[in-house]
């Protein structure tokens, strides 16, 4: 690596942070939750209580014991009147809890300080606390930071880049809690033995940097590393390279580079359980948009209605044509208002008809806005053209599976075209041709093993 | 809840914010770039040059509407291509060519080599060059018999055509060479929109500000045409302002659909458009090559592209993921 680093590609958005200066705010005790059993990439959970049982607030009401899973707790007391199939934020039906409040905000007799004192307490702790990847991945958090290479991992970087435009969550966590997170990132270096922290806050945060570097002026082991102010600076793969100029290849993890990336929630929730035993009851989130009468953000109890964090911020002002959950860059857009808020969510964005409009396509024109766009450095119209022709050869010869759906292309995209969409429309081509191709392996394979069978 | 409130919302797949800029207002850009030129030629060669770009214009709206409609397609003049081809065009002609023979020019430009190949995107090679070439191989007369400038006229000349500063070059009359001053700004004749460096650079410079193209192709033609000049013994300013290599190499080698995406690609496309102009010149039988050499690269445009192909990040060199 040269010592003038180079920085990868991406884009300039406009940052529409106006929310950045409003401190999060507790929201009151909705009337119900809707706790999904599925608020992570793994095995779902399986319900542990039944319709009827009392529950208190931090209590395990749903678990599995497949190795990729996280607890899911009740984020209220009160009492279980439902276990249903909804459709959830993940997109998918999934078995609700619904737990009707009881007020009194009871924490359960588990809830206490856990003893750690090593690695494995240290991961059981991590688990315990129900804390999944809360950039928005949901990846399992203890599965995380138990990688299979221990020995070659030495880094942890905090992701607290919010380079989405709107949300300003992040920062205001950064503003708030930051002795706690930096506490944290202390516990996770020393249980897991790391020896560098690296916390990146996107230049646009000068405050949220200046905090954590007078915090820090003693630590010598964490360094406050400033990003550029380019989207998609968090991207995970992107932050690696930013901050410690390593490559991290599509499908890898990042412990084959030496590194563990975690989100400044993710890391606060964690040392929350550390200090209290409380584990992840409530997330914090963005609230904003155009039709939002009063943008906020909120601190919600998981499982709460979205129409209820709507109501509390006031309504809508007009009448709402998409709601995203998450940025504008990567967020989804939802069919409807009637779901509730997971782990993993770190916004709620609600805009009018003249913000949702879809732009009509028109024809590639060859102007490379795309490539030059790219941080993974694709040619996202060569896989756009080469998705339409169906050319599986194509695809891989452009790496179509190294796309991280970061939305850069679609972006500056003059012709308007889905170019991130067709990628991961092609990427989804790609993993079924493979799967299709292994599939035929073994069917031949069991067809040789027979006729070997049949000559003996 | 348990009940839908909001239900009627629109899904799409992230992003869901896009840039402003679209199609239509880089061509937008492409045109306003051009107006200096426009202005300079209009001052050189009279109205009868407005005459003809705003006849060519029109002539490749007409046209790319007319198919559009005949083979019952999207109308697409709205993007503007069509406006920016009419006026390149215009660009490569005398002044005072019959506005007929112009329209027969835009036919070929917006109907064989931009229709019929698929529209916008789809030509292999730069419509108003290909409509250029045609008409230069089919009305080799007029398409080369030069108004004479306004600065000609007031020097009272007797002459009727006037003549091109390569085409003196080619019959060897140095001695009647017009001067560099006059070359960089446009005193001089030639086809009417390529005569003024100075307008054209200006047009260029507007476009890297708007970020609608990158340097990398103008700067790479001119500077081979400059060094090919200087190893053959020629004056490179002369070379530089002569003929239609800034208009070529600021307007129709960066046409994005007929050149390469890649940096790499850009700076071989740029330099084989400078080496085959500076061998056309010296060596072919005819005085200028821009056009012939910007179509040639234009057509090994897919194999400079398929050849400079980006390379994923972390892969290391000759290694495949």
């Amino acid at each position: 690596m040269s010592s003038v680093q180079k920085h990868l590609k991406g884009i300039h958005v406009d940052h529409c942070k106006n929310t950045s200066s409003l401190p999060i705010v507790k929201m009151p005790l909705p009337e119900k939750v809707y706790i999904p059993m599925v608020q992570h990439i793994g095995a779902p959970c399986q319900p542990t209580v039944a319709v009827g049982d009392h529950v208190k607030v931090g209590q395990v009401i749903g678990d599995n014991a497949a190795p990729v899973c996280a607890p899911i707790h009740s984020s209220v007391s009160g009492e279980v009147t439902a276990i249903e199939k909804r459709m959830t934020l993940m997109g998918r039906v999934d078995t609700n809890i619904v737990i009707t409040l009881d007020g009194k905000q009871e924490a359960a007799e588990t809830v206490a300080a856990p003893v750690v004192t090593n690695k494995d307490e240290f991961l059981k702790a991590v688990r315990a606390s129900g804390v999944v990847g809360l950039g928005g991945a949901g990846f399992p958090t203890h599965i995380k930071y138990n990688p299979r290479n221990p020995e070659e991992v030495d880094t942890l970087i905090l992701n607290g880049a919010e380079c989405e435009p709107y949300i300003t969550v992040d920062h205001r966590t950064m503003l708030e809690s930051a002795e706690q997170i930096i506490n944290g990132v202390k516990h996770i270096m020393h249980f897991l033995n790391l020896k560098k922290g690296i916390i990146g806050i996107e230049g646009n945060k000068p405050d949220a940097i200046a905090k954590f570097k007078e915090l820090l002026k003693d630590s010598p082991e964490i360094e406050v590393h400033e990003l550029s102010q380019q989207y998609p600076q968090g991207a995970e793969r992107v932050i690696i390279y930013e901050t410690t100029g390593k490559h991290l290849l599509a499908g890898k993890l990042p412990a084959e580079v030496g590194v563990i990336v975690s989100n400044v929630n993710s890391v606060l929730k964690i040392e929350e359980y550390l200090e209290t035993g409380m584990p992840l009851i409530s997330k914090s989130l963005t609230v904003d948009g155009n039709v939002v009468k009063e943008p906020k953000n909120v601190e919600v109890l998981i499982g709460t209605p979205i129409q209820d964090v709507i109501d509390f911020c006031g309504g809508f002002t007009g009448e709402p044509k998409k709601i995203i959950m998450g940025g504008p860059m990567m967020g989804k857009a939802i069919p409807n208002d009637d779901m509730s808020i997971l782990k993993g969510n770190n916004a709620i964005l609600a805009f009018d008809d003249s913000f949702a409009q879809i732009n009509e396509e028109t024809a590639c024109i060859n102007c490379g806005r795309c490539v030059r766009a790219c941080p993974m450095n694709l040619m996202p119209t060569a896989i756009h053209k080469a998705y339409e022709r169906d050319d599986l050869d194509a695809l891989k010869k452009y790496h179509a599976s190294a796309c991280m759906e970061c939305g850069c292309c679609t972006y500056v995209c003059p012709a308007r075209k889905q170019l991130s969409f067709i990628n991961k429309l092609a990427k989804n081509k790609l993993a079924a041709a493979a799967r299709a191709e292994a599939a035929k392996a073994e069917a031949a394979k069991a067809e040789a093993e027979k006729a070997e069978g049949g000559k003996k | 809840m348990s009940e839908i409130k909001h239900g009627n919302l629109i899904v799409s797949s992230a992003p869901h914010v896009v840039s402003p800029v679209n199609t239509s207002r880089i061509m937008l850009d492409v045109i306003i770039a051009l107006m200096p030129a426009l202005l300079m030629a209009v001052y050189v060669f009279g109205p009868r040059a407005l005459l003809l770009t705003v006849s060519c214009v029109i002539a490749s709206v007409v046209f790319e509407w007319a198919f559009r409609k005949i083979t019952g397609r999207t109308q697409t003049i709205s993007d503007l291509s069509a406006v920016v081809t009419g006026v390149l065009l215009s660009f490569n002609l005398p002044a005072n060519l019959p506005i007929w023979m112009a329209v027969i020019g835009c036919f070929v430009a917006i109907v064989v080599v931009k229709q019929l190949f698929g529209g916008l995107g789809q030509n292999f090679a730069n419509p108003a060059i290909v409509g250029r070439i045609v008409l230069f191989v089919s009305f080799a007369t007029p398409m080369t018999t030069w108004p004479l400038t306004r600065m000609q006229l007031a020097g009272g000349a007797d002459a009727v055509t006037g003549p091109t500063p390569l085409g003196l070059l080619q019959k060897g009359a140095m001695e009647d060479l017009p001067s560099n001053a006059d070359m960089f700004m446009g005193f001089i004749g030639g086809s009417m929109g390529e005569i003024s460096a100075l307008a054209l650079l200006i047009g260029g410079v507007y476009l890297v500000i708007r970020k609608v193209i990158e340097p990398t192709i103008p700067v790479c033609f001119i500077a081979t045409v400059a060094v090919m000049a200087l190893l053959m013994g020629q004056d490179p300013i002369f070379h530089i302002c002569a003929g239609g290599v800034m208009l070529g190499a600021i307007f129709m080698a960066t046409d994005y659909v007929t050149s390469p995406i890649t940096t790499k690609g850009k700076i071989v496309f740029g330099i084989g458009c400078g080496i085959l102009t500076m061998l056309i010149r010296m060596f072919s039988s005819y005085p200028e090559g821009v056009s012939f050499a910007i179509l040639l690269m234009n057509i090994l445009t897919p194999h400079i592209d398929e050849l400079t192909r980006m390379k994923l990040n972390g892969v290391p060199k000759g290694g495949e993921q």
